[in-house]
């Protein structure tokens, strides 16, 4: 059986040359020079010292947190009812809800954020309400889903356990029904903000060219400007704050889950 | 009646949030058919953008680059990622885990981020980015998803069986194909399927990895937006209603058959 073991050298020949490498040379970017040879490096702090000395970048990445964040708590609001709605249906219909819901995310995402610009033209939003509409739109399936995952799975011996023994149904949901759904809350948090911290084409496409998030900034320095050293640096403090936010949320998890 | 009225209730905010999600694509729809070049005003039906979008040659390139990068990179990374699979259940637990913690590394990553990291090895490299960069990196981002698929399944599988292959004088190659790989192959198909939707959607990572020649439908519709473009509702419009047949297909088949046989069974 051993033998089989051998099965797995190509792939790791192949994570290293196309995931370990890439990841060493994001690093080795960000803290060299720009326009330095692949032989002689000169090492730097100067990339990181930029985005904070800039008045705009961190508040550009700032900006960038806080619509994903209130994009996460919208789908949550708007996404927790509609899954718990979905997940007291009978069977065959909550068969049909969920492939209703799948089916827009298998039309490209581009095409589906596209498809909001005739319509939030009739309103005058301003940016950041426009794209939050996208980016609410293109995640919240994540999030109703997941969701919908963790309450399908719930035993329903609990619910009738817990009415029997004479809490009422407000009582029953928070008591039962919601601490034994927060994994799913949890991994559709992930789901959510992840996409929505690092988007750079629903601000594009929606946000009217001037509005910037996080994302865009990296696509300019690598795209438009050609300072691929400032834009590893920007992409390796973007991608620090994002697994931060998420040991913070799985911390979160853990609490809520030892309550149980 | 409290009761009918709250049932009504939660019925009609399911169907409010459908049609949140509807009704962007249907206006597309709509207005693929609009006879000016404007968004926001239907002045009269015109199939002109359809006949725009089919004399196109770049739209018919970049369908041809999103569906021939897609099949490609869903074989290679089947083939790949179900033998990596295997070949992980059966090696030692250090190995095991230091690889699947790099397999999570392209899942847990931000796209741009994966996609910045492919375009800086390329660069390195001094590849010229094009066809073959952005299938390496395709089949990259869709490797970890099969492996993710099939790891579960390779867990309840019977060893023995491998084993008494291998006994009664199976070479390995035939063990893996005759004993291992059919007991995973529901596992494999959905991994596949998988793959293939991962790449076909992508547009963040082929924007990144692609050069100037070459664009899937992502990176048409990004580069187009920027002038109005009504040949893009008219391809949106295409994509949808081929995404939904095939989708209606393959769930409802399953669900006509079933009844079939139940009807036999009666």
């Amino acid at each position: 059986m051993k033998t089989f073991s051998k099965l797995t050298w190509p792939y790791i020949a192949w994570i290293t040359a196309f995931v370990v490498m890439p990841m060493l040379l994001i690093l080795l970017y960000a803290f060299t020079v720009e326009g330095n040879g692949v032989i002689t490096f000169h090492f730097t702090l100067a990339n990181f010292a930029k985005f904070f000395s800039d008045a705009i970048f961190p508040m550009v990445l700032w900006r960038s947190l806080k619509i994903a964040f209130l994009t996460t708590v919208i789908c949550i609001l708007i996404g927790y009812p509609c899954a718990y709605l979905i997940a007291q249906m009978p069977e065959k219909k909550q068969e049909f809800a969920i492939l209703l819901i799948t089916l827009p995310m298998w039309i490209n995402m581009l095409i589906r954020t596209y498809s909001w610009k005739g319509i939030l033209a009739y309103f005058n939003f301003d940016s950041q309400i426009n794209v939050m509409v996208g980016m609410v739109y293109n995640f919240l399936p994540f999030m109703i889903l997941q969701i919908h995952t963790a309450l399908s799975k719930l035993d329903r011996n609990l619910i009738t356990a817990a009415n029997d023994l004479g809490a009422n149904d407000v009582q029953t949901f928070l008591k039962v029904t919601l601490p034994l759904s927060i994994p799913g809350v949890i991994s559709g948090i992930t789901l959510v903000f992840l996409p929505a911290v690092s988007s750079f084409f629903i601000p594009k496409l929606l946000g009217g060219g001037e509005y910037v998030l996080i994302g865009n900034l990296i696509e300019n320095y690598f795209v438009s400007v050609g300072n691929w050293n400032y834009g590893s640096a920007i992409s390796l403090i973007m991608a620090l704050v994002i697994i931060l936010s998420m040991y913070v949320t799985k911390k979160m998890d853990r609490k809520t889950g030892g309550e149980e | 009646m409290m009761r009918r009225l709250r049932k009504l209730l939660s019925g009609s905010y399911v169907w409010l949030v459908m049609a949140f999600f509807y009704l962007p694509i249907f206006y597309v729809m709509l207005f693929s058919f609009n006879k000016s070049k404007s968004l926001t005003n239907f002045t009269g039906f015109s199939l002109q953008w359809y006949q725009k979008m089919f004399e196109s040659r770049s739209i018919r390139e970049a369908i041809y680059y999103t569906v021939i990068i897609a099949v490609i990179a869903t074989v290679v990374s089947t083939i790949i990622g179900t033998l990596t699979a295997i070949g992980l259940s059966k090696s030692g637990k250090i190995l095991r885990t230091i690889v699947l913690q790099i397999n999570d590394i392209p899942m847990m990553n931000p796209d741009i981020v994966t996609a910045i990291g492919f375009m800086l090895l390329f660069t390195s490299l001094n590849v010229e980015k094009g066809f073959g960069t952005i299938l390496l990196a395709h089949i990259s981002f869709c490797i970890p998803y099969v492996i993710l698929s099939i790891m579960p399944r390779l867990r309840q599988l019977d060893d023995n069986l491998a084993e008494a292959a291998l006994d009664l004088g199976a070479t390995p190659f035939q063990a893996l194909t005759k004993v291992i790989i059919p007991q995973l192959k529901g596992s494999i198909i959905s991994g596949a399927l998988i793959a293939f939707t991962m790449s076909f959607d992508d547009f963040v990572i082929s924007f990144f990895t692609s050069g100037p020649k070459i664009s899937n439908i992502a990176i048409y519709v990004y580069s187009s937006i920027k002038r109005i473009n009504p040949t893009i509702n008219a391809l949106s419009t295409i994509i949808v209603v081929i995404v939904t047949t095939v989708l209606i297909i393959v769930n409802v088949v399953p669900m006509i058959r079933e009844r079939r046989k139940r009807g036999i069974q009666k």
